[in-house]
């Protein structure tokens, strides 16, 4: 624990000592080490780390102490003791003693620390090469054999091993049983013999092996995809977002030649502390990806995508958004100010309503809480930490927003915190959590619901994008949370939801939490935008859009980023009725049936804001300025100027400082609850469920086969008596299906609900909305 | 304004100079043997030895130890000393390297041990021949050569890949990728214990064994 984090939690005394005769005050059960920080005084360090518990394993920290006038009779490891009242504490540079213990105990690491620098990637950056010069000895004196082993190991199919390297310091084998709660690396053996090994038998699932790689002092632990490619010296880092879930995690972007290599997890202790998963780590290759779009495309008289210039490209794009009645589907990618950019251009260039950054199952009832309940409000981490009970709904928070996770598990493991999850059964990560079940199937969760009753106060409920999925769910909790006094807080799963909804990507509000209803917002949006009037019309959600499109309403589409197979298997069809608008990074669904590919930056590629669930923004500049493309915004900005109504936002900063000069609008659209219905389900039917699981078939986990390699297996879960009736065992193949399609998987059998049948929902083998044509409901299971 | 004002020093060297010198004005006293003086020298010169060097003719023999164009040396089987560790480049004062590592692999051993160099460059239009590479090369995988003879026409003419900067195949070397020497590592490479190349292969492809 951080002093910072010591003096905040608690009012607590303070203790003063002495450390290299200046006088020095930090809170009780400060560590020396960290106190001697406080002055400036770096003292050499391997194994501490402030995230994790002390060990003393390195010994490298070793100073002289006195306590009451009385000396220790040998230097003492600083970064196990706490500091006492008139501690006079003497390191490395004013007592001969702690140094010449310090470079005895360096000369010891070396012996058997292999000098293979040159091949080594932490060379250059690393804390053992670092202190090896700053505190140890100029030469050698070791002239025996250094222990050799077979190398590197593979600890996972993206984290390596090479064990002679490694000086033992315990960092690795604490952060995966006390930050990530994972036991996939371990110390084995004793004494000389002592090493890092991997759990056999244990298959190997973390999402954060990720992090071991970059707390490893020393190159014992190296990522293979970064294995050997660059030296720091090389890399240009930027501080960036992570653009893959809503947690917010702060990163490092290192970039050599404009091509990205690797990300590290940034320091943000608010948020994700030290750590990131390993898909933000490591899931950024999909950028350099062979189908990436690099120059306008048009669709030529033979239904073919030809290359075309920028000024053809866009007045086409005008002419067929100006011609028809024109929708705009966001997706919940967009930075901050590219989806205030898509929101301004549908209020003004198109004149309509019709805008959607809801590229998923959505609901009415879900829109209507994002606009009364969501929207310009805070509940942050802090409170995940003070909670005395969190409520999970329609969220697994390791797959679908990890960090939130490593907050949860740093509670429960901290002050054991109370964790109840609505969901048909215990999931791993929730296994971590020591969460409560409250058994229940999918589309059942508002009764479920409306039965808690012990949450107080300071409890927190935690409600993910798919309680959408479930009629009355949203409305359940909300009435939960207003009786108990619960805080409420929406976890989407992509990154660019919050900020969207923020930005008025969505049909009933407008920038800034200003109900389209609200005709005071209204007028108050106009005059900021310098127009004489804005739509008044309620809008319409990504489902009627598509509907419309169908019976021939709306004409053309503005899509950024959406893949139509999120909603449903039938929309990719039906979109291509209307004139296509799409701005891409690579092809996908939406550019094969387009009428007008336009291509756009990636995230690293330009600059932007991401709002993570908390409502904190994280401001990125782009780690390659010198990408030829451009962020969305001013695409739009340009085509809003070819159409001839124009919305005025040529930069990124220009639509960030305009959209902060808006500020928060004070009123609310009122939650209209919704009453939930049971699901049922006819005999000899399952109830399907399903999620997303954080590494899966995902289009922005293309191109890292590494990553790939610690996806956890596609398998159905099924129950016990389920599994009886059908005659299979664990590891059987059975197959899941509806009148659209079937999914085959191998089944594993679980403590689920008896009706309930669950399937990653976008993984290998098991695309469910593709296959199935639904993400919950009546699914007929038979062994395969 | 400030009020220091920073004067140079006076020096004494300096105003004796002037106190001595004689200034030019164009009426000192001229004669035959002052233009008598002037042409000895040029007539002494006739019978000393040229200094002209017939290049590109006669091309001259440098100091053994001149630091000409860069060689990536192999070991004797024909793998590449170097392992892309970027040394060089780090130590490069001019920013004239550009490394990129690699793995080895099972079908693609370039260089003893688990590290290769992808690509390697040198920019000849910055490099300073300082030498300073070849100190930091762990592996004496870059040395000098003493040939001088770089100049060219184009800028990415003078950018030398690894293909230009190779080592030529000697007798008994066999062109990388192939296996290292049975039941050898690197460090038996780096003692020079490798004379010759895997027994499997055919090194004839290389020249005479």
């Amino acid at each position: 624990m951080s002093t910072q984090e010591i003096a905040t939690e608690t009012a607590v005394e303070m203790i003063t000592l002495t450390i290299d005769g200046f006088e020095v005050s930090v809170p009780k059960g400060t560590l020396v080490i960290r106190a001697a920080e406080k002055l400036g005084i770096q003292i050499p360090r391997f194994c501490d780390h402030p995230l994790l518990d002390p060990v003393g394993a390195c010994r490298q920290c070793l100073v002289e102490i006195e306590v009451n006038g009385r000396k220790f009779p040998k230097p003492q490891a600083s970064c196990t003791i706490p500091v006492e009242p008139g501690m006079i504490v003497n390191t490395q540079l004013t007592s001969a003693v702690a140094d010449k213990a310090q470079q005895g105990v360096m000369e010891l690491l070396l012996i058997n620390h292999p000098l293979d620098c040159p091949v080594c990637d932490k060379g250059g950056e690393c804390p053992l090469q670092n202190q090896a010069m700053s505190n140890g000895r100029e030469e050698s004196r070791f002239e025996g054999t250094k222990r050799t082993f077979e190398k590197p190991i593979n600890i996972s199919s993206q984290v390596l091993l090479d064990r002679e390297r490694c000086i033992l310091c315990a960092r690795c084998t604490r952060f995966s049983e006390q930050i990530a709660g994972d036991p996939f690396i371990t110390l084995n053996e004793r004494g000389a013999l002592q090493q890092v090994g991997i759990y056999e038998k244990e298959p190997f699932e973390s999402y954060f092996s990720g992090n071991t790689v970059q707390i490893c002092p020393v190159g014992a632990l190296t990522g293979a995809s970064y294995r050997f490619r660059a030296r720091p010296f090389d890399l240009i880092s930027t501080p960036s977002a992570c653009e893959h879930c809503a947690s917010g995690c702060d990163m490092r972007t290192d970039v050599r030649r404009g091509k990205t290599l690797r990300r590290l997890a940034g320091d943000d202790a608010a948020v994700n502390e030290e750590w990131n998963c390993d898909k933000g780590r490591w899931a950024f290759k999909y950028v350099n990806a062979k189908d990436r779009i690099t120059t306008p495309l048009i669709r030529d008289e033979s239904g073919q995508l030809r290359e075309a210039s920028w000024p053809e490209a866009l007045a086409l794009a005008a002419k067929g958004l100006k011609e028809n009645r024109s929708a705009v589907l966001v997706g919940g990618r967009a930075t901050l100010e590219d989806a205030y950019g898509y929101s301004k251009f549908a209020r003004i260039a198109l004149n309509t309503n019709d805008i959607d950054f809801r590229s998923r199952a959505t609901s009415k009832e879900e829109k209507n809480f994002l606009a009364s309940h969501v929207v310009g409000t805070q509940v942050n981490y802090k409170d995940l930490d003070r909670a005395d009970h969190v409520l999970l709904l329609g969220f697994e928070a390791e797959e679908e927003s990890p960090i939130v996770f490593l907050r949860l598990y740093k509670q429960v493991k901290k002050r054991e915190l109370k964790i109840t999850a609505v969901a048909p059964f215990t999931s791993r990560g929730n296994k971590k959590l020591k969460a409560e079940l409250i058994s229940t199937q999918a589309g059942s969760e508002a009764s479920a619901i409306s039965k808690i009753s012990n949450l107080s106060k300071k409890s927190v409920i935690l409600i993910g994008e798919r309680l959408s999925e479930s009629s009355g769910a949203i409305s359940a909790a909300v009435a939960l949370a207003t009786n108990s006094g619960a805080k409420l807080a929406w976890i989407p799963r992509r990154a660019g939801e919050r900020g969207a909804l923020e930005a008025g990507a969505l049909s009933n509000l407008l920038p800034g939490a200003r109900p389209v209803s609200d005709s005071a917002a209204r007028v108050d949006l106009q005059a900021a935008w310098g127009v004489s009037s804005l739509p008044s019309n309620p809008g319409l959600d990504s489902d009627e859009i598509i509907k419309e499109v169908e019976k021939g309403n709306i004409g053309a589409l503005l899509v950024g980023g959406v893949d139509p197979l999120d909603i449903s298997p039938d929309y990719q069809a039906i979109m291509e009725k209307a004139f296509i608008v799409s701005l891409e990074i690579r092809q996908s669904a939406v550019t094969q049936i387009a009428d007008v590919v336009l291509p756009v930056a990636a995230v690293v590629e330009k600059s932007g804001t991401f709002i993570n669930w908390e409502s904190r923004a994280r401001f990125f500049e782009a780690a390659v300025p010198e990408s030829l493309t451009r962020s969305d915004v001013r695409i739009l900005s340009m085509l809003a100027d070819e159409m001839g109504s124009s919305i005025n936002l040529p930069t990124v900063s220009s639509a960030r400082d305009e959209f902060n000069s808006l500020g928060t609008w004070h009123n609310r659209e009122s939650f209209t609850p919704v009453s939930g219905e049971s699901t049922k389900i006819a005999n000899g039917k399952a109830n399907l469920c399903s999620w997303r699981l954080l590494l899966d078939a995902g289009s922005l986990q293309d191109g890292e086969n590494n990553l790939a390699g610690t996806a956890h297996p596609s398998v159905a879960i099924i129950s016990k008596s389920r599994a009886d009736s059908l005659g299979v065992t664990n590891g059987d193949q059975i197959k899941i299906s509806t009148p659209r399609g079937e999914i085959t998987l191998a089944c594993q059998i679980d403590s689920i609900d008896e009706e309930s049948v669950w399937v990653p929902r976008n993984s290998i083998n098991s695309k469910v909305i593709e296959s199935l044509g639904i993400t919950s409901g009546e699914v007929s299971v038979v062994r395969a | 304004m400030s009020e220091f004002h920073l004067e140079p020093k006076p020096s004494g060297a300096i105003q004796r100079a002037a106190e001595q010198s004689v200034p030019v004005t164009g009426t000192e006293p001229s004669g035959f043997f002052t233009q008598l003086k002037g042409f000895w020298v040029t007539f002494s010169t006739m019978f000393k030895k040229p200094n002209t060097i017939e290049y590109p003719e006669v091309k001259p023999e440098v100091a053994p130890r001149f630091h000409g164009r860069h060689q990536l040396n192999r070991y004797e089987d024909g793998l590449e000393k170097c392992i892309g560790c970027e040394l060089c480049a780090w130590a490069c004062p001019a920013d004239a390297i550009y490394v990129e590592g690699e793995n080895n692999t099972e079908g693609n051993q370039i260089s003893p041990g688990e590290r290769h160099a992808k690509v390697y460059q040198i920019n000849y239009l910055r490099c300073i021949f300082c030498g300073l590479c070849i100190e930091a090369c762990p592996t004496r995988a870059l040395t000098m050569t003493n040939e001088y003879e770089i100049a060219d026409d184009s800028r990415e003419k003078l950018i030398w890949e690894k293909e230009d900067l190779l080592a030529p195949l000697r007798a008994g070397m066999l062109m990388p990728p192939h296996p290292m020497y049975p039941e050898s590592d690197h460090h038996n490479y780096y003692r020079n214990e490798i004379k010759e190349s895997h027994p499997s292969q055919d090194t004839k492809a290389g020249g005479e064994k």
